[in-house]
């Protein structure tokens, strides 16, 4: 649970919103020349990682307009909203907290990326 | 040595105090190769390697846990085991992991509390009416004990249900008599305990940091631990398989997303059945120390942090209340959430992929739990014979690519 600053209202409850998925997924310029692995690609494989993604957001329940977020799937944290069309913002400019690809501690498990140290 | 588990035994141990009864696996350091690796010991995992050993007669396996056995969505699910799925395929895959529950107890020689209480499936207005009658069809061609009731039945069944007073009438629901709950952590450590005996090493507090490729083959896997050398890697990783096949350089149509589980104070028995809603979404059974057992949806985004958001609950509590009015008062204990790997068609992976030796067992989604000795079984045949089983054919990673899916979203008994 958190909050999501939209572009346009400000800053309101998670559950006001619904997510899109992946952003800036571009649709391929000329289906008809692809191989269906590569029209599998695009109908089925979105960005799943563990750490910082570009993501769509709809303010279902107040301005109901679609913008653009980055945020960290490890933590929940948004790091920035960008309105449709803006260039998005390079993933370098954020830093990442996650120490292994899991996001685990090299003994142990559980929550431990949310947890402070 | 073989541990058995006996009423002479317990006597035995309860005479010293309970101090002297065995370790139930060993905790030893990795070796520099193994035959297969697999990653992940949650009960698929660990029945995987049981399997493996058991019925393939590989000895020399390795389980590679980051955690502790059973802790991620093993231990985190609500127990939930039935196999009343509408297409052949599923039907087929869930029905042979039945069976193989009904044996469980005694095949591993340790009680995993398999209860067959039987499951309904609620239906709440015409739709569901239509879609919950042509699924018992469906199941009952299949050759799976699912039958129509109507509320009276219900009532019978379950005498706390609200049917008729509430903003969605319960208008039937399909029964399946041979459903019912098993004990979670028992699970994975039965299939622990005896996969160590055939000689499976289980390694825990290792984590799998990337599957290691050179020339469309797999190397090994690098951990924690350091390297450790295989050419078959079985990956059993829920929700962080993702991540994984990204090491090695493999996209997979999953999506990870929060789902919850809660479960309240304990009562006495009021309800001796599962009951599932998918309209009004609440799913309830009580465990054996009384405990209402609930789970809520998932969340609506990907993410990797096993909380969930309030809302989400409340939506699940509020449908529980109306349901069953005399649970209003009721204090809930605890909430959980795990990270579970969605697929495009709310059905399983179990495939090869493009990497030679390198196998995945994902996208159990929402429902994995009930899948576990079935999904363990075919897997390990999978991993043996380089070669998927007649049951799990079906669900290789290529129907993404064909368009040949099995779509099971409305048989995820909720919607998730």
């Amino acid at each position: 649970m958190f909050t999501i600053k939209c572009p346009y209202c400000g800053e309101r409850d998670q559950s006001e919103f619904s997510n899109g998925g992946e952003a800036h997924v571009a649709r391929p310029k000329d289906p008809e020349q692809i191989s269906d692995r590569e029209w599998s690609e695009y109908v089925f494989i979105r960005a799943n990682p563990k750490g910082i993604y570009y993501e769509r957001w709809v303010h279902t329940h107040g301005c109901k307009k679609w913008f653009n977020a980055v945020r960290n799937t490890s933590t929940d944290e948004i790091l920035k909203v960008y309105k449709m069309g803006e260039t998005p913002p390079p993933l370098k400019e954020f830093k990442d907290t996650i120490k292994t690809p899991s996001g685990e501690p090299d003994v142990g498990s559980g929550n431990f990326s949310v947890k402070k140290p | 040595m073989k541990k058995k588990y006996s009423i002479y035994s317990l006597v035995k141990n309860s005479l010293s105090d309970n101090q002297n009864w065995k370790k139930m696996w060993r905790n030893p350091e990795p070796r520099k190769f193994y035959d297969v690796i697999i990653v992940g010991g949650g009960g698929h995992g660990l029945g995987t390697a049981y399997y493996l050993a058991k019925e393939h007669g590989l000895k020399n396996i390795a389980v590679i846990e980051k955690g502790w056995l059973g802790g991620g969505n093993t231990g985190r699910n609500t127990t939930i085991i039935r196999s009343n799925y509408l297409w052949d395929e599923s039907a087929h895959l869930y029905e042979h992991s039945l069976k193989l529950w009904e044996n469980l107890s005694s095949e591993l020689n340790y009680n995993i509390m398999f209860s067959q209480r039987g499951v309904l499936n609620l239906a709440h207005n015409e739709h569901d009416v239509k879609e919950i009658r042509r699924r018992v069809s469906a199941n009952k061609l299949n050759g799976i004990d699912s039958e129509w009731v109507d509320p009276h039945q219900i009532k019978k069944l379950v005498p706390i249900m609200n049917t008729e007073n509430c903003r969605y009438p319960v208008l039937g629901a399909s029964y399946q008599p041979r459903a019912g709950v098993a004990r979670h952590d028992a699970v994975a450590w039965g299939y622990a305990m005896r996969a160590d005996e055939l000689g499976v090493d289980i390694i825990q507090n290792c984590e799998v940091k990337k599957i290691r490729t050179a020339k469309g083959k797999v190397q090994g896997v690098e951990t924690s631990k350091g390297f450790i050398r295989s050419n078959r890697v079985g990956v059993v990783a829920s929700g962080h398989t993702s991540v994984l096949a990204a090491s090695a350089g493999i996209k997979l149509p999953l999506q990870s997303k929060a789902l919850q589980a809660l479960v309240s104070e304990p009562i006495k028995p009021v309800i001796n059945t599962v009951v599932m809603s998918n309209a009004v979404h609440a799913y309830v059974s009580q465990s054996d120390k009384g405990e209402l057992v609930i789970g809520a949806g998932t969340d609506g985004y990907n993410s990797y942090t096993q909380r969930g958001g309030y809302n989400i609950i409340e939506d699940t509590i509020r449908a529980i209340v109306e349901l069953y009015p005399i649970f209003g008062k009721m204090k809930m204990l605890r909430q959980w959430g795990g990270i579970v790997d969605i697929t495009p068609d709310a059905s399983p992976i179990l495939s090869k992929c493009e990497v030679e030796g390198l196998y995945f067992n994902c996208g159990w989604g929402t429902g994995g739990f009930k899948a576990t000795p079935g999904s363990a079984n075919v897997f390990a045949h999978t991993i043996a014979k380089n070669k998927a089983h007649k049951i799990n054919a079906p669900f290789s990673v290529d129907r993404f690519v064909s368009g040949r899916l099995v779509d099971e979203h409305g048989a995820a008994a909720v919607a998730h």
